[in-house]
């Protein structure tokens, strides 16, 4: 896609599951175009420079800082928020665990947070506290001292094996 | 009694104390949160952009805007001009002709100060226009270091005030003079707390509209409280209160105490909004929100106490310099009086001397930051008591046991005023103790020590004050002052409960919550006290001052939730029940104490009578006939409390500043780098008496919380300005929030000592471990670090860059077969030195010139001296280890006093050897006598030294010489008075090394 800077371009995604189209600059970082363009204000804008990480979004399957991504860079892709965690209505096992654990307070940097462990669990299934601080490390949250939201991971990490193991 | 009676309390207790999940969360963790930027905004709002100062101090010649006008989508720009015409400065809380205005109006004084605001079509385009307006400054000579400002040489930044001190009280507690005379040990220690700030993570959003047909201002913003600021807001907008209608949003993202200092800004996008003609919304930037939003006042203090053998210390004193930035912005300088009324921390002492100066300098204003005030103070308080016990060669934690309130003391007046509610210190150091295995962590710090790491161990005590006395901020005002301004005191908190027609129950709170959790424990109190399902009972905590109960000390701030906003929230409840009570005693003709209410029911004791919740409280509406005489009908009941104990400060300048006090101690071992010199925490114990835990979860939270920004204060976190004041910690890629890897687990204990003084025996909790956590970690940094250094070089944060310098470089040992180097040999090849300085030293010439020829003197006299041994008449041989630069040598060494000429001049001279190298010095001394009895020793010196130390530390030589020869003086001159000489060694280092910017 060849883009002009002072033109608006038609971007098509898949948003959390739904195809969507709104209006973009080519300028327009995707945290925005998310927010105010397609109404999923679910992801948070802390810093707009990639390091709080509250901003994380799933970009086809991987987390992605939407604060450095632009909106045209999503046409044609398939993008995931918090808002698509919640099952039928239901929270889901991680979004539970955190409430659980108490591992959010004011909730702006949870969205991110979510997205991350979301993606991470999905690809570590046995993970040890090292590795999911590991993880963790490229978010900031300046409430919860962050003992919450390890636990919550590593609750869910044990469930799901758990599970595995129960269900051959 | 009758033992069929219900199960049922008067008062049941299912919800208050549990560790009940917050309501919050469901909405939270769909990503449904409304947080003011996910609001609606009314149609045709347009969006600002700052325009900023690039100086930190200039006079501003001209704002050209006509080329930003000309820019197709831009629809006006806010300037000084507009806001002199429409707005007036801020009220400023000393008596001082110094004005703050929401923009720059002749000078800015800081860099990132607004100084236009552009208002465009959207945020994008008004960013790009920043750059087309041009204003011209004529730039001006700037004052950072707060110690540096305070000098008449200084650059002013408020000409009319004549002076960056723009306030100087002094306070006298008890008979200190006659303490520190009598005393047997006098200590002196001069700290520097730096600035860092608690930082949300989201940043400030303002959306302003302005209705000329009213002549009011509605302001939506993400500001935090206290509602006290409401009133200076709507004074710079010169409108009564009822035409500032400021909202909050439903959620926000962190606060921590800087959501306070939005308010300039409230008033600059109300102006804004004016100013176009149409709604004006702003969200902040990071770079915006590092450089520009707030910060917690970085403060100098020298701290002196008298004290016993045994470590009881029996007066203090504090002489506190408090840097407020650039402006006087409120409540400031109430970081200065926050602690004041319990100065004396959690000790038993009765005198207690105190001077407080505020300076401006060129840097951001200050303002609320979690923990306010307690940090700067305990680092003072609880480092000296640390020296103290190294002084006296004592376990820090029995000097600390020593002076602790008495248990059988409470309530107890401290010698400033504070009311220590209740507590019970001396428990809470053994259970402390006990269950957070001391003993253990003191064996790790053996066994790390055997093998040669750095591990120390550090303590602290700390009463945490909650519930602010409105009235404290009046101590910057002298007594007189206060009298002729009228009493300010209290803290007026205010619950509403509402019944509908369906019998379910809206509770609203003016506390504006920034992710604490108070609509599930607001929940907790009233289902408990109306017998009804936490489930069923809704909490709004958005402010509207246009339609909701609130007061001056509404707000999120000062800890003042648990204790007093639940209590209102209780209070408020009752009132409730009290109507309801009295309806279901007449319907059914029974007394009101026969009434019970329960699981949704309300019934008499006896079983005979039983309705639902919902139904009688509907009966205020539906059927208001039936009800009893006096009965209004209608169902709603809003409590205000304010605590009596909350009284104004009295003619003797005692002030109880808080109305709960809790109580912590905290531990914690930690080990350096020998590497790196980076500081990991090996365990953390914390111990709390928050009164009665309402959410035991939520105690926990606000616990880790706290401790993990104080990680980050004490490790980490500061704003870094350079020398010209420019800022140097703009992303948050310089300013370092620590991460899941930096902030440990801590250790967390509870003791719960109820609060007479609240409706439910709950202390604030939430800022703790801001105040205790950072000294502890330092505590354990000196404790680990050992003698060698420098007690007011360590300083915040400890960077691993910071620790490895004082840490040093040990001497490797000899490599067998070198021989041993003659120093005369190498030492003419090596650099030399030799320059001139003075020292004053509060004794007699012939006083000083006595002590030198003592041998006790002269080793206490030069740093590092692990042993002296008379050698001959005035020689010696000592056994010294001096550092330069990085390198620390072990030095065998001849010192010899020579040339003498009672009481007017001598010679010391001294030459070693080490492994590094060898040294050799000398300096003529002379003595003269000087106003008020004080002797000033000038001196002439020469250094020369060979070897590694001068290929590898040659360029440090003379600084090194310097800062060693003053140490030299400076430790005889505390010998000789009992505190250290008027510049510290490190007031020496620092101007040695040019270090005038920094991390003030």
């Amino acid at each position: 896609m060849y883009v002009r800077l002072d033109e608006r371009y038609r971007v098509t995604l898949t948003l959390n599951g739904r195809e969507r189209s709104a209006y973009a600059e080519p300028r327009t970082q995707l945290c925005d175009f998310l927010r105010h363009s397609l109404g999923a204000t679910g992801t948070h804008v802390g810093c707009e420079h990639g390091v709080c990480g509250a901003c994380t979004v799933m970009v086809d399957g991987r987390a992605t800082r939407s604060c450095l991504m632009l909106a045209v860079q999503v046409e044609g892709r398939r993008v995931e928020t918090i808002e698509s965690l919640a099952k039928e209505g239901e929270l889901n096992d991680l979004q539970r665990a955190f409430r659980e654990h108490h591992a959010l307070q004011c909730g702006f940097c949870t969205a991110g947070i979510l997205m991350s462990c979301h993606e991470f669990l999905g690809r570590v299934t046995d993970p040890s506290e090292a590795e999911v601080r590991d993880m963790l490390s490229g978010h900031l949250c300046r409430c919860t001292g962050y003992t919450g939201i390890v636990q919550a991971v590593l609750a869910v990490a044990r469930a799901r094996q758990n599970n595995r193991q129960e269900t051959p | 009694m009758n033992s069929a009676a219900p199960l049922h309390h008067q008062q049941s207790r299912s919800y208050v104390g549990k560790r009940q999940p917050r309501v919050e969360d469901e909405a939270l963790l769909r990503g449904l949160g409304r947080y003011a930027d996910d609001l609606a905004v009314p149609p045709g709002t347009l969006h600002a952009a700052v325009v900023r100062s690039p100086h930190a101090h200039a006079r501003i010649q001209r704002v050209a805007i006509e080329a930003a006008l000309q820019i197709p989508g831009v629809r006006g720009v806010l300037t000084g001009e507009d806001v002199k015409r429409w707005a007036a400065p801020f009220p400023v809380g000393v008596r001082q002709p110094m004005e703050h205005w929401c923009l720059a109006v002749d000078k800015v004084r800081y860099v990132g100060e607004p100084v236009a605001v552009i208002i465009a079509e959207d945020r994008y385009l008004a960013e790009d226009v920043l750059d087309a307006v041009e204003v011209e400054y004529d730039v001006l000579g700037v004052s950072i270091d707060p110690e540096m400002a305070t000098n008449d040489d200084a650059s002013v930044l408020h000409e009319a005030v004549g002076s960056n001190v723009v306030n100087d009280r002094y306070f006298n507690y008890g008979d200190a003079d006659t303490a520190f005379e009598q005393a047997a040990h006098r200590l002196s220690l001069k700290v520097r707390y730096p600035r860092s700030a608690c930082t949300p993570i989201e940043c400030y959003v303002v959306l302003g509209q302005y209705d000329p047909a009213e002549g009011g201002y509605d302001v939506m913003a993400n500001f935090q409280g206290p509602y006290a600021i409401h009133s200076v807001m709507a004074r710079a907008l010169q409108v009564p209160a009822n035409r500032l209608r400021l909202r909050t949003p439903p959620d926000s993202g962190g606060s921590f105490g800087i959501k306070q200092g939005v308010f300039p800004y409230v008033v600059m996008m109300g102006l804004a909004a004016r100013k176009v003609g149409a709604p004006v919304k702003w969200v902040e930037d990071r770079l915006e929100h590092l450089q520009g939003a707030s910060s917690a006042t970085n403060r100098v203090t020298t701290i002196e106490a008298a004290f016993a053998s045994d470590g009881r210390v029996s007066a203090l004193r504090f002489d506190q310099l408090d840097d407020c930035g650039a402006y006087l912005r409120a409540p400031e300088p109430a970081t200065t009086y926050r602690m004041h009324g319990n100065l004396t921390g959690a000790y038993d002492i009765h005198h207690l001397q105190v001077r407080n100066r505020i300076v401006m300098t060129n840097k951001m204003p200050t303002g609320l930051n979690r923990g306010f005030g307690g940090p700067q103070v305990y680092f003072a308080l609880e480092r000296l008591m640390q020296r103290i016990a190294v002084t006296l060669d004592l376990d820090p934690l029995d000097v600390i046991r020593r002076n602790l309130v008495p248990t059988e003391a409470f309530p107890y007046r401290c010698a400033a005023g504070a009311l220590l509610d209740s507590g019970d210190y001396r428990r809470g150091i053994e259970l402390g103790v006990e269950q957070g295995g001391l003993e253990e962590l003191r064996q790790r710090r053996e066994s790390a020590r055997r093998e040669g790491r750095h591990y120390g161990i550090g303590y602290t005590v700390a009463v945490e004050p909650s519930i602010s006395n409105m009235g404290y901020i009046t101590m910057a005002q002298t007594p007189e002052e206060r009298r002729r301004a009228g009493p300010k005191n209290g803290a007026v908190s205010t619950a509403t409960i509402s019944v509908d027609p369906l019998g379910s129950v809206s509770v609203h709170v003016s506390s504006t919550p920034q992710g604490q959790g108070h609509r599930t424990v607001a929940a907790q109190v009233v289902a408990d006290v109306l017998g009804i399902s936490l489930e069923s009972i809704r909490v709004d905590v958005e402010l509207d001052t246009g339609k909701d109960a609130w007061s001056i000390a509404s707000g999120n701030y000062s800890s003042r939730f648990a204790g007093a906003v639940a209590g209102a929230v209780h209070n408020a409840a009752l009132k409730i029940r009290a109507r309801l009570d009295a309806i279901a005693a007449q319907q059914w003709q029974v007394s009101v104490e026969d009434i019970r209410f329960g699981e949704g029911r309300i019934y008499t004791a006896d079983g005979v009578h039983a309705t639902s919740f919902q139904r009688l409280a509907g009966a205020t509406h539906w059927a208001p006939g039936t009800l009893p005489e006096g009965e209004t009908g209608g169902l709603r009941e809003t409590a205000f409390w304010t605590p009596a104990e909350l009284t104004a400060p009295d003619d003797d300048e005692r002030i109880n500043s808080s109305l709960c006090y809790g109580f912590i101690f905290d531990y914690c071992g930690v080990e350096l780098d020998s590497l790196t010199g980076r500081v990991t925490i090996d365990r953390y114990v914390t111990l709390h008496d928050a009164g009665r835990m309402l959410n035991p979860q939520l105690v926990d939270g606000q616990v880790r919380g706290a401790f993990a920004q104080a990680v980050g204060a004490a490790l980490y976190e500061v704003f870094h300005y350079n020398e010209d004041g420019s800022f140097a910690s703009g992303t948050l890629a310089d300013y370092l929030i620590p991460t899941t890897v930096e902030v440990p687990d801590p250790t967390i204990l509870h003791m719960e000592t109820p609060s007479p003084f609240t409706p439910l025996g709950a202390k604030g909790v939430g800022e703790g471990n801001n105040m205790s956590t950072p000294v502890c970690i330092a505590n354990a940094v000196a404790d680990a670090l050992g003698d060698a250094v420098e007690p007011g070089a360590i300083e915040l944060p400890l960077t691993p860059s910071k620790v490895r310098m004082l840490m040093g470089i040990e001497e490797p040992p000899r490599p067998e077969g070198v021989a041993e180097e003659s120093p005369q040999a190498s030492a003419g090849g090596g650099s030399k030195l030799s320059a001139s300085d003075s020292v004053e030293i509060p004794a007699s010439p012939q006083q000083v010139f006595d002590s030198i020829l003592d041998p006790d003197t002269l080793k206490a006299m030069i740093p590092g001296c692990h042993s002296l041994e008379l050698t001959g008449d005035n020689a010696y041989r000592a056994d010294v280890t001096v550092g330069v630069g990085m390198i620390r040598a072990r030095f065998d060494a001849r010192v010899e006093l020579a040339e003498l000429e009672p009481p007017h001049s001598l010679r010391l001279s001294g030459a070693g050897k080490s492994g590094m190298g060898d040294a050799a010095g000398a300096a003529k001394i002379r003595f003269s006598e000087i106003e008020g009895g004080k002797t000033r020793l000038d001196y002439d010196y020469e250094v020369t030294v060979g070897g590694k130390i001068a290929s590898v530390g040659g360029r440090m030589l003379s600084s090194a010489s310097k800062m060693l020869i003053g140490q030299i003086f400076s430790r005889l001159s505390q010998r000789l008075s009992g505190s250290t000489s008027k510049r510290s060694l490190w007031q020496r280092l620092r101007a040695l090394t040019g270090k005038r910017g920094g991390d003030q």
